[in-house]
């Protein structure tokens, strides 16, 4: 792989789809230089002002209609909330995309929890913690109050455990299956018990009372846990740091894998989230992954709207709501994970429908873009196309597709719907 | 659709040689020339995916047994309520359309479906009712290893939903999904734009021909939805909608949405021998007896209406969830994850009532109900009795079949 094309896969996966300047920049910087740079820790952004919560600061009494109304201008705030990260998202680094990859993994819908200010709050937190150890990570996450309406938490008592949370805690979050057993997860889930949401602070306090301090039988040790001993229990785990580099590597480099050799190489940067990424893209499998990863729709828009220099921050509200329907179409909205497992990979984005969206899609977003799709003109107007779309090359048909456009902006729509450009 | 027919269709539809040799472009009138393709005996399948693991014990409620009431304290229904089929059974009280079907003898119950050593993840046990692979489960769907069987012309399984579900995916071949029915080409593109866009190339990574057939199979699903009304618009709003509990088939559109396109299709003979739609929200940890009512409600009047559009027509439906839920209720009048559990059987050549042996409710495999049938005995029967094919090659060797009820 030439320098250029290494550079330019580093950063496809790395961030949300990199602009033609950035990959020269990188070329200029050097692979090691770019991606240390790229995983030097970023500020996090100032969260968007919601207001309140209207459903949490309803009085007793409040009749229906004004619950109908309440309820509604949560679901405004939830939509704000989505729009404001989206044009975050477009922003330059690595920073977003890992918070992507987090809430996926720490898969949370609002469906369930409704409250804008509760889906915000764990997205600082994931900010916050998911550069480092995981350790403090998995700690503030048993603390997070969306996190515990989403999996049940607050209905985890004494008298009656529920083993939503500590079920999909070990299976999906920290260990993977195979790790723990049915009475692990009983057990996990009666160290689990007693966490309440105040709906009013949406804070989330243990009471006591609720609480399971009797002794379990939990990952082959006999004691007493809390939620932090509980965590660290799950950290330190044989089965944490591969299946969390497994994670990883699903959605930064490619399904399958890694190799038993990968896997060993990158989990021996120890339990740090960017210490894990450097390793995994530096390892030496993951040049061969290139071309074989199916985007993600959130990576398609966010990286073609990133390359056609869209200002997402400054169009009419109408506009990125338009943005957002594209994603429902393609069935990935941020916020709303289909379940608790995240987000498909790999094929099964690939399909009719999706194919068809992003058709659409495309048609949208090169009309969003005036200015970048007329300066695809002259000749060599396809490779332009590809330099823009940092694509590393089109196939036959593809060219032939690109070659009957009848205009700039009918080019660049084809480019934006092409196989290639579904797949990095 | 018997062997004849489905040459026929192949060969009309240009499947045979183009698809073969990489997909070269179609027309359209290629394509069109397919409609109507359909050997009028051949039987469809529609298979309804009940995502998060629906409560059994609360759908087909054994009333008269007393270890019922005593393991879910505060989750019964009144008895008055509950909609019985005979002395032990009743339906849940949501149910009103099932529970007349079931009086006219068309709806058939298969009690104590599982498999060995259950799995109680959500994705895990999903993973192994959709590849029907309970040992390991691989990556390839048992109705997407049918369309392997059947030729692989994506427009024989479809689903409604965004992202293709598991089962309908072969190992050299993938239903199609159409979502809302709307397949209209953007503005300006031309079909022959299209064509160049799936042409696969090769030496590109797998990936990438994937990416590139789904324009292939898009030119021949567009057609033969070209005879189907879009659906109705999407409702962009939220509001009045029920929260979901985890691990849905959140992305799905509402089930009477994705029937009526299904009944569309049938009703314009779509050559689509399978159809695969589905409902979430089953996952039910918490206060699950009312919510649960409500989630069957959705389920119970689109259904029942489908089956009687579809009376006559050689629909079978065959209904499922990943698991059930645990004998005793949680503490908050929830259930946590379980095992086996029911399947409805309903549509032409179906035999009505209950079939397969109940489990018992006192003796239990770690605190959950042990399996009577295997489900592979009821994927064999569909196999055999609606799509004419053979259970065995296409469930890696499996050779039980659940007989009596599929004609």
């Amino acid at each position: 792989m030439t320098d250029r094309r290494a550079l330019a896969h580093l950063l496809r996966r790395l961030t949300f789809g990199p602009t033609p300047a950035e990959v020269d920049e990188a070329v200029r910087a050097g692979y090691d230089a770019t991606l240390d740079r790229l995983l030097r820790p970023a500020p996090p952004p100032a969260p968007p002002e919601l207001g309140p919560d209207p459903v949490a600061r309803l009085a007793d009494g409040a009749d229906r209609e004004q619950r109908r109304e309440a309820r509604r201008a949560q679901n405004d705030q939830m939509a704000e909330l989505t729009r404001w990260w989206l044009a975050r998202m477009t922003g330059p680094g690595a920073a977003e995309k890992l918070t992507f990859f987090w809430h996926g993994h720490w898969a949370t819908s609002a469906r369930k929890v409704r409250s804008a200010q509760l889906m915000l709050k764990q997205q600082q937190t994931l900010r916050r913690y998911g550069t480092g150890d995981t350790g403090p990570l998995v700690r503030a996450m048993l603390r997070d109050p969306a996190l515990i309406i989403w999996l049940d938490g607050q209905k985890n008592t004494r008298r009656a455990p529920n083993e939503n949370l500590a079920r999909e805690l070990m299976e999906l979050f920290t260990l993977g299956l195979g790790a723990y057993t049915e009475d692990d997860v009983k057990a996990g889930a009666r160290v689990l018990t007693g966490w309440q949401i105040d709906r009013a602070t949406g804070a989330a306090a243990l009471v006591a009372k609720r609480h399971d301090t009797r002794p379990v039988r939990l990952l082959g040790r006999t004691g007493t846990w809390d939620v932090d001993s509980y965590a660290g229990l799950l950290v330190q785990h044989d089965a944490h740091l591969p299946f969390l580099a497994g994670r990883l590597w699903a959605r930064y480099a490619a399904e399958p894998g890694p190799t038993p050799a990968a896997t060993a190489r990158i989990i021996a940067a120890g339990r740090d989230t960017t210490a894990l990424l450097r390793a995994l893209f530096q390892d030496p499998e993951f040049p061969g992954t290139n071309g074989r990863q199916v985007k993600q729709p959130v990576e398609w828009l966010v990286g073609a709207l990133r390359q056609l220099d869209v200002d997402v921050a400054a169009l009419e509200t109408r506009q990125q709501q338009r943005l957002v329907a594209i994603l429902r179409e393609l069935g990935q909205l941020p916020l709303r994970p289909p379940s608790v497992g995240g987000w498909p990979a790999g094929n099964e984005w690939l399909t009719t429908s999706t194919g068809l969206a992003r058709l659409r899609a495309a048609q949208t977003l090169a009309g969003l873009a005036p200015a970048t799709a007329d300066r695809l003109t002259g000749p060599d107007r396809a490779d332009t196309l590809a330099a823009l779309l940092v694509v590393d090359t089109w196939t036959a048909g593809t060219r032939a597709a690109l070659d009957s456009a009848k205009d700039p902006r009918q080019l660049l729509a084809i480019g934006l719907g092409s196989p290639e450009y579904a797949v990095h | 659709m018997d062997t004849i027919t489905r040459r026929r269709f192949l060969i009309a539809s240009g499947v045979a040689g183009a698809l073969a040799t990489g997909a070269a472009a179609y027309s359209l009138d290629d394509i069109l020339a397919t409609s109507g393709e359909r050997d009028d005996t051949a039987k469809t399948l529609v298979l309804v995916t009940l995502y998060g693991g629906n409560d059994g014990l609360n759908t087909v409620i054994p009333y008269a047994d007393p270890a019922y009431a005593a393991a879910r304290p505060g989750m019964t229904y009144e008895p008055e309520t509950i909609l019985r089929l005979d002395d032990e059974f009743g339906l849940n009280p949501g149910l009103t359309g099932l529970h007349r079907l079931y009086q006219d003898q068309r709806l058939a119950i298969v009690h104590g479906v599982g498999y060995p050593r259950p799995n109680r993840s959500h994705f895990q046990s999903m993973d192994i009712w959709q590849t029907a692979q309970p040992d390991r489960p691989g990556t390839t769907g048992w109705l997407g290893r049918w369309l392997d069987t059947a030729g692989g012309d994506p427009r024989l399984a479809i689903s409604f939903e965004p992202a293709l579900p598991p089962l309908l995916a072969g190992s050299g071949s993938a239903g199609a999904t159409v979502p809302n029915g709307k397949l209209a080409l953007p503005g300006g593109l031309t079909t022959a734009t299209l064509g160049n866009l799936a042409t696969a190339e090769p030496g590109v990574s797998p990936a990438l021909a994937r990416a590139a057939a789904c324009f292939a199979d898009l030119m021949r699903v567009q057609d033969m939805m070209r005879e189907v009304e879009a659906g109705a618009a999407d409702d962009e709003t939220d509001d009045g909608e029920p929260p979901a509990a985890t691990a849905t088939g959140g992305a799905a559109p509402p089930l009477d949405k994705q029937l009526a396109l299904v009944a569309k299709c049938i009703e314009a003979g779509a050559a689509t021998r399978v159809y695969s739609v589905s409902l979430g929200g089953f996952d039910l940890h918490a206060d699950g007896r009312d919510s649960q009512k409500d989630l069957l409600t959705r389920l119970d009047g689109p259904l029942a209406a489908f089956a009687d559009r579809m009376a006559g027509k050689g629909v079978v439906i065959a209904v499922y969830s990943e698991f059930g839920r645990r004998v005793h209720a949680n503490a908050s009048d929830g259930t946590d994850h379980g095992t086996a559990s029911h399947m409805f059987l309903l549509g032409d050549g179906v035999a009505g009532g209950r079939h397969g042996e109940p489990p018992s409710l006192t003796d239990l495999d770690d605190g959950d109900l042990k399996y009577t049938v295997d489900f592979r005995d009821v994927y064999a029967g569909l196999l055999a009795d609606v799509l004419a094919s053979d259970p065995e090659q296409i469930l890696d060797g499996w050779t039980g079949r659940l007989t009596g009820i599929l004609t």
